[in-house]
């Protein structure tokens, strides 16, 4: 079973996206913030991450930007979802080494079409 | 809803618009026309199919037809079909053909999301296609969602559905919280309101025709008169593109699936 690691300093949105990205049938794994997740990615990396921009302590920018220079850190397909819409935004996070940019607020039809899009879902198993 | 209110609608939309109403999709009927009720003055949506039963106004039909027609889209809806078009469709007709201006033909573009989609795969894959230029006509039943498509404007929920970050980074223009088609994907595509119902001889013959998602909506007299008059209108050597889900069982002989795809056919 493919992994996922939700990293979002709300819980509501934690909660939302596992219930979503569960039925897509991932295993679902949590940080509420950059510098957890980094821990739980050297313990065992994900298959793919959803990231959100703003958190305490490490911001989902940082996080990608560190996550990227680890041993197998360009394995995960990484997904952010942020409340930060604007073009600049969407820039950064794509040079920094995103593969995809979910603008909030999100539900199941653009987590799905987002994970078709960058083949962490086949179009038949959707 | 009663059945015999029920039974009015279905009566004038198959009749206007070819467009077959079960008796499940009654709840669809009200959501949809509550608000045109509303719009033309009457207390309720019985009070405007009492309206119906006499000589009504040909625009409230209009209204009616048009609301009733708005399909659900979303960019790149059927992935797999564009992969189909791109690599197969397009170089054999560049190739065997060898034609250099291409007309494609999105029938029932709805708010504009595919032919936009067509266009911008067509600019992308530019590099196959040396020399051709391509000329795409987008047509619909509904005003409104035609002024939409026009405009090209999308919702942020619009655009993240099927549309790739990239793609939108590099065809689009934000304007507060939605996205603008930029001028180049905008110019490559000319819109038209056409009912299929209604002859279309006149728009001449077309390389590829894109009709997804619209025909299952048919009753099946209505969707096979549509689908051979979509054949005459069929260059030889042309295709046809159905949604995946709407590729009927009755399809009419004249036309060839094509082979490993799902929804695209050539002539027989």
């Amino acid at each position: 079973m493919k992994s996922c690691l939700i990293i979002d300093d709300s819980r509501v949105v934690r909660k939302v996206a596992r219930r979503i990205i569960q039925d897509l049938g991932f295993e679902c794994l949590e940080a509420d913030n950059g510098y957890s997740a980094c821990e739980l990615c050297e313990d065992k990396m994900p298959d793919a991450v959803l990231l959100d921009w703003n958190m305490p302590v490490m911001s989902g920018l940082e996080f990608i930007e560190r996550l990227r220079q680890m041993d197998n850190g360009a394995h995960p397909k990484v997904v952010f979802c942020t409340a930060e819409i604007d073009m600049k935004h969407i820039e950064r996070a794509m040079s920094a080494g995103a593969n995809e940019y979910i603008m909030k607020p999100f539900d199941n039809e653009i987590i799905e079409a987002k994970f078709i899009q960058i083949g962490l879902l086949d179009r038949k198993s959707a | 809803m009663k059945i015999t209110d029920f039974e009015i609608y279905k009566d004038l939309l198959r009749e206007k618009s070819g467009l077959l109403l079960s008796q499940d999709q009654s709840y669809i009927l009200e959501s949809r026309l509550n608000p045109v009720a509303k719009k033309w003055g009457y207390d309720s949506l019985e009070a405007m199919t009492m309206v119906l039963q006499g000589v009504p106004d040909e625009d409230l039909i209009t209204d009616i037809v048009e609301e009733m027609m708005m399909m659900d889209t979303s960019f790149f809806a059927d992935e797999a079909s564009f992969e189909a078009l791109k690599n197969i469709a397009l170089p054999q007709i560049k190739d065997t053909h060898k034609k250099k201006k291409i007309r494609i033909w999105s029938a029932g573009c709805s708010s504009g999301q595919e032919p936009y989609s067509l266009a911008i795969m067509l600019k992308d894959a530019a590099a196959q296609f040396p020399g051709c230029s391509f000329d795409i006509l987008a047509t619909d039943i509904s005003d409104n969602v035609l002024e939409q498509a026009r405009e090209g404007l999308y919702t942020q929920f619009e655009v993240q559905r099927g549309l790739p970050i990239h793609l939108l980074m590099e065809y689009f223009t934000q304007i507060d919280e939605s996205w603008k088609v930029n001028k180049s994907i905008q110019k490559m595509v000319s819109f038209k309101k056409l009912n299929l119902m209604h002859p279309f001889t006149k728009m001449g013959a077309f390389d590829v025709i894109l009709c997804c998602n619209t025909l299952n909506h048919f009753g099946k007299a209505e969707r096979i008169d549509v689908l051979n008059r979509l054949a005459d209108a069929m260059t030889p050597g042309g295709f046809l593109m159905l949604g995946k889900e709407d590729t009927p069982s009755d399809m009419p002989e004249r036309f060839k699936a094509v082979p490993e795809t799902q929804a695209l056919f050539t002539l027989a």
